[in-house]
């Protein structure tokens, strides 16, 4: 199709805003699905996606409106996929901003508005749910006017729930945004801006032709990482699989690549021919780095291999997850695994746990920190018990942190922020009502429970966005924990020293509660270093018989004793000491409940 | 000669049943007693070839032995055989001058009496019915009637029960000279009314009771008693004069000898083989009438099960424990983390707990398992 004739968009919106019951009703309104097939949030096809109303993939979906070819790029809201969110805004012309006309902006709408702007694309403000009886879409259309710098009356109304308005929404996208401007005629180029794994026919790129054609059969290379291979299939999605003999500048679409791991096609590349490659690949190309790091075990040792299995299976479709062994003497063998951010985190967790029926102990998450030890040069850690005892300089990530909050929860965020190390950037009245406070924090700040603070510190009412920024010097030691007198590898942290005294502590205690009686003193103690700075004890038992063994019950409290040995064997052993594995849940449970 | 020396009689009748009780027994039924009895002698006659000439130990426990009708009692101990020792379990209030002259004409060398404690409030929680009086009138009987070898029953960690409670127990059961003495910590047990009246109770004390173990040990060895076992304790013997105040019935179980068990719910262990009478009486009874056995279900012991039973059942005792191929089922770490610890001591033949070995004699025995 010729370019004049094509509009690729995509939709940004908070969570629940309304953003999969827009695509809902786009798909229907234009035959794209039939009644009969249509079901609720149609494009995510994870029941995680489903259950928590937000999406993980990218999608791209070709609906037709009044002679026009519109690709939907549905992407994934949350901040931790945010250079998965730019790639995919990099492939569209314009975007939909919906915002909910009883909650007004928020800070993932602000963020991902403001990453549209960036990549200079035509916004169409939407205010959904007008048909909410405590909606105020003058109050909402208003904000959206303001963010935008736009007449109010160009932002539309409409409920897509009961599909008021959303004809509307798709002559606008016509009218306004404009279609695509690459050069059919010049080299081919297009860029990924998401793949999945197909288990017969390996990657999928999810792709966006920028100029030339593409057919199929043709002979393909990759301008970053020069990954070479044919494209076995072209299509694009509506909403299924749709093969085409080719893809022209301007189109949104797939190409069957055959090949076996999506790390080899990494989002953000551009893939050109190998015959008549382009002189320059597209702009953007980002290494992605995980920032959070956690160690994952299985509780049951015998599942580490299924374990290793489901990670490489998951690792098919997320390029950007990573993992390598880690033995910890305390918990076993597991993996050190590397995230996006918290929710990329708790997604793979939970598909680890609900897809692949994996019982988890998960350590505390860490942020990746620089350490420049003598002799070793600067080196990343992602696991405190890797943090070298003696250091010149520990440097740990900052982000840039967003939040939107009613004005009566200033204070009560300031005070969460200065607790966390924040420091004050600035503070914005997006309303009379709603106030737009930035700040810069550590990562490893927000990495412990800092949104359920935020949450339960705003009544909910806060929203919140990062970014991270840049690296910064922090006074930084690690505590370890010692049980018996042996330093437990799992339960190292690396925190400020400010906290330090206060962390360990916590630790602490909370081990004594946990760990059982044994036939010794055990002291729990937690250290920077050769220093003690907290110090718990469990006494020795006193007492450890059974009552009495006469001839008619000798199989019974052989039994018993039998019992009591395979429960000594499901502890995890730290030097002499017994610890059973709720011990070290508990304790790695602790940062929800600490502070 | 050989066959099996230590045969165990169960007498389940008892006037009421105790809220701590899991043993099988059976309240009142005074008229199915004679026929009870007729059922222990058949089986005493088709197990009697299992057995020695002559025995080194008969005990009669229950139930409440001696709440078993006086004339059925006295056939059955005429009907026994003979013994070196044996022992009936008794409650004090049913020990008149009568019975203990009864028991004493019957062959009995040694009566072991549930006395529990000398504190009212705390055998009303225990639901037992003597009163301090009848533990003391009860041994008085016994001493009268020539009896030189008397054990008595304590239990501790009551709910309830002070420290201060345990020591005036232990010194009340003391004044009245016991030969032996046997010192058990209640037990609640799963699924018994007294678990569920007092299951969160017992635990909430747990802490408190932790050293009552110490406390009886102490007591009871500063009076000059032997701790021979676990929860037993007895009168310094003279091994010169051939004079030992031990269960000589209990220490053969403690030992991992054979013994033969009558009665419902009585357990035999015979070599590889251990079996268990089903607990239902009229079962039990019509069985025998009929000339077969009674219903029973046997468990098979492998020479492993044997030897982990021999040092489960060893570690009690005072005495080392024989190795003789147990060191087969032993933990050969546990075993050296354990002495680095100062638990046990073993050498090439034998092992020993060390008393806070003994303490933890529990904790010790399932670690050293392999």
């Amino acid at each position: 199709m010729d370019q004049q004739h094509i509009r690729n968009f995509s939709i940004i919106a908070h969570i629940d805003h309304g953003k999969s019951t827009l695509a809902d009703r786009i798909l229907e309104l234009t035959h794209t699905v039939s009644a009969r097939e249509m079901r609720e949030q149609v494009l995510d096809s994870m029941d995680l996606e489903r259950e928590r109303g937000i999406t993980i993939k990218a999608q791209a979906v070709r609906v037709d409106w009044k002679d026009h070819q519109l690709n939907l790029i549905d992407t994934p809201g949350h901040v931790d996929f945010t250079y998965e969110v730019s790639r995919s805004l990099q492939a569209c012309e314009g975007a939909l901003l919906v915002v909910d006309a009883a909650q007004g902006i928020e800070a993932q709408t602000l963020a991902n508005a403001y990453l549209a702007l960036e990549n200079d694309l035509e916004i169409v403000p939407v205010v959904n749910k007008i048909d909410l009886p405590q909606a105020d879409p003058d109050g909402a259309a208003r904000q959206l006017a303001d963010l935008l710098g736009v007449d109010p009356a160009r932002v539309l109304r409409i409920s897509a729930k009961t599909g008021v308005g959303v004809d509307d929404v798709l002559d606008a996208i016509v009218e306004r945004v404009p279609p695509p401007a690459g050069d059919p005629g010049a080299a081919g180029r297009a860029l990924v801006f998401d793949s999945s794994y197909d288990q017969y026919r390996g990657v999928v790129a999810f792709v966006r032709i920028v100029d030339g054609t593409f057919t199929r059969r043709e002979q393909l290379q990759t301008m970053a990482l020069r990954t070479r291979f044919e494209a076995q299939e072209l299509g694009f999605f509506s909403p299924g699989q749709r093969a085409v003999p080719s893809l022209e500048a301007g189109e949104v679409g797939y190409v069957i690549t055959g090949l076996k791991e999506v790390s080899e096609l990494r989002v953000g590349d551009t893939i050109t021919s190998q015959r008549a490659p382009a002189a320059e690949p597209l702009p953007g190309f980002k290494d992605v780095k995980p920032m959070v790091f956690a160690g994952l075990f299985p509780t049951d040792s015998d599942q580490y291999p299924d374990l290793r299995d489901a990670l490489e299976k998951l690792k098919l479709n997320d390029a950007a997850l990573f993992y390598e062994p880690e033995n910890s003497q305390a918990l076993g063998f597991g993996f050190r695994c590397g995230f996006l951010g918290l929710l990329h985190m708790e997604i793979v967790r939970e598909r680890l746990e609900r897809e692949f029926d994996l019982d988890l102990l998960v350590t505390a998450p860490t942020v990746a920190y620089r350490v420049s030890a003598p002799g070793d040069g600067a080196i990343e850690v992602h696991n405190p018990a890797e943090m070298p005892d003696e250091f010149e300089l520990v440097e740990e990530p900052y982000v840039k942190a967003s939040i939107i909050v009613p004005k009566a929860y200033v204070g009560a965020v300031m005070e969460l922020n200065n607790e966390r190390r924040g420091r004050f950037d600035h503070l914005e009245y997006l309303t009379e009502e709603r106030v737009h406070l930035t700040y810069e924090l550590p990562l490893a700040e927000i990495v412990l429970d800092y949104y359920d603070q935020l949450k339960s510190r705003t009544r909910g009412y806060a929203s919140f966005d990062y970014d991270v920024a840049d690296f910064r010097e922090g006074n930084l030691v690690r505590v370890d924990v010692l049980v018996g007198g042996e330093t437990v590898d799992a339960l190292s942290l690396i925190v400020h020293r400010d906290s330090a005294y206060g962390r360990g502590k916590a630790l602490v205690e909370k081990l004594r509660e946990e760990i059982p009686r044994q036939m010794f003193d055990v002291a729990i103690q937690a250290a920077i270093g050769s220093r003690v700075i907290a110090r718990e004890t469990v006494k020795a038992r006193r007492k450890d018989v059974l009552a009495k063994c006469y001839g008619g019950d000798i199989t019974r409290k052989r039994k018993l004793l039998e019992r009591q040995k395979a429960g000594k064997k499901r502890m995890k052993q730290v030097g002499a000491v017994e610890v059973p594995q709720e011990a070290f849940l508990a304790v790695l449970n602790l940062g929800d409940a600490q502070r | 000669m050989s066959g099996v020396r230590h045969l165990y009689v169960h007498l389940p009748f008892c006037a009421h049943r105790c809220g701590y009780c899991d043993f099988v027994t059976v309240v009142g039924r005074p008229n199915e007693h004679e026929r009870y009895v007729d059922a222990i002698l058949a089986e005493l006659a088709l197990e009697r070839p299992l057995l020695a000439d002559e025995l080194d130990t008969v005990f009669l426990g229950g139930g409440t032995p001696t709440f078993t009708r006086p004339a059925a009692l006295v056939r059955l101990l005429a009907a026994l055989p003979r013994a070196v020792e044996v022992t009936v379990e008794a409650n004090p209030e049913t020990v008149t001058p009568a019975l203990a002259t009864l028991l004493r004409e019957g062959g009995v060398t040694r009566v072991s009496l549930g006395a529990q404690s000398f504190e009212p409030r705390l055998l009303r929680v225990l639901e037992r019915s003597a009163q301090p009086e009848d533990v003391r009138r009860a041994v008085y009987a016994l001493r009268d009637a020539n009896f030189d070898n008397i054990s008595l029953d304590l239990i501790y960690g009551v709910p309830g029960q002070s420290a201060a409670d345990l020591e005036r127990d232990l010194g009340a059961a003391l004044a009245l000279e016991p030969d032996h003495l046997s010192c058990y910590e209640l037990e609640a047990k799963p699924g018994t009314r007294f678990t569920h009246t007092f299951g969160d109770e017992l635990a909430r004390q747990a802490d408190a009771m932790e050293d009552y173990l110490e406390r009886v040990v102490e007591r009871l060895t500063g009076a000059g008693y032997r701790w021979y076992e676990t929860a037993n304790f007895c009168r310094p013997g003279a091994p010169a004069a051939a004079v030992d105040f031990r269960a000589r019935h209990n220490l053969a179980y403690w030992r991992g000898r054979d013994y033969v068990g009558l009665g419902i719910g009585a357990v035999s262990t015979l070599g590889d083989d251990r079996w268990r009478n089903s607990p239902g009486l009229a079962r039990y009874m019509a069985a025998l009438e009929r000339g077969a056995g009674p219903p029973r279900d046997h468990e098979a012991l492998d020479d492993a099960v044997r030897r982990r039973e021999r040092v489960m059942l060893g570690l009690r005792l005072d005495e080392p424990l024989v190795l003789d191929g147990a060191e087969n089922v032993l933990d050969p770490e546990a075993l050296e983390r354990l002495q680095r610890l100062g638990l046990a001591r073993a050498d090439a033949s034998t092992l020993t707990l060390t008393d806070r070995g003994r303490f933890l004699g529990g904790g010790v025995t399932a670690e050293l398992l392999a």
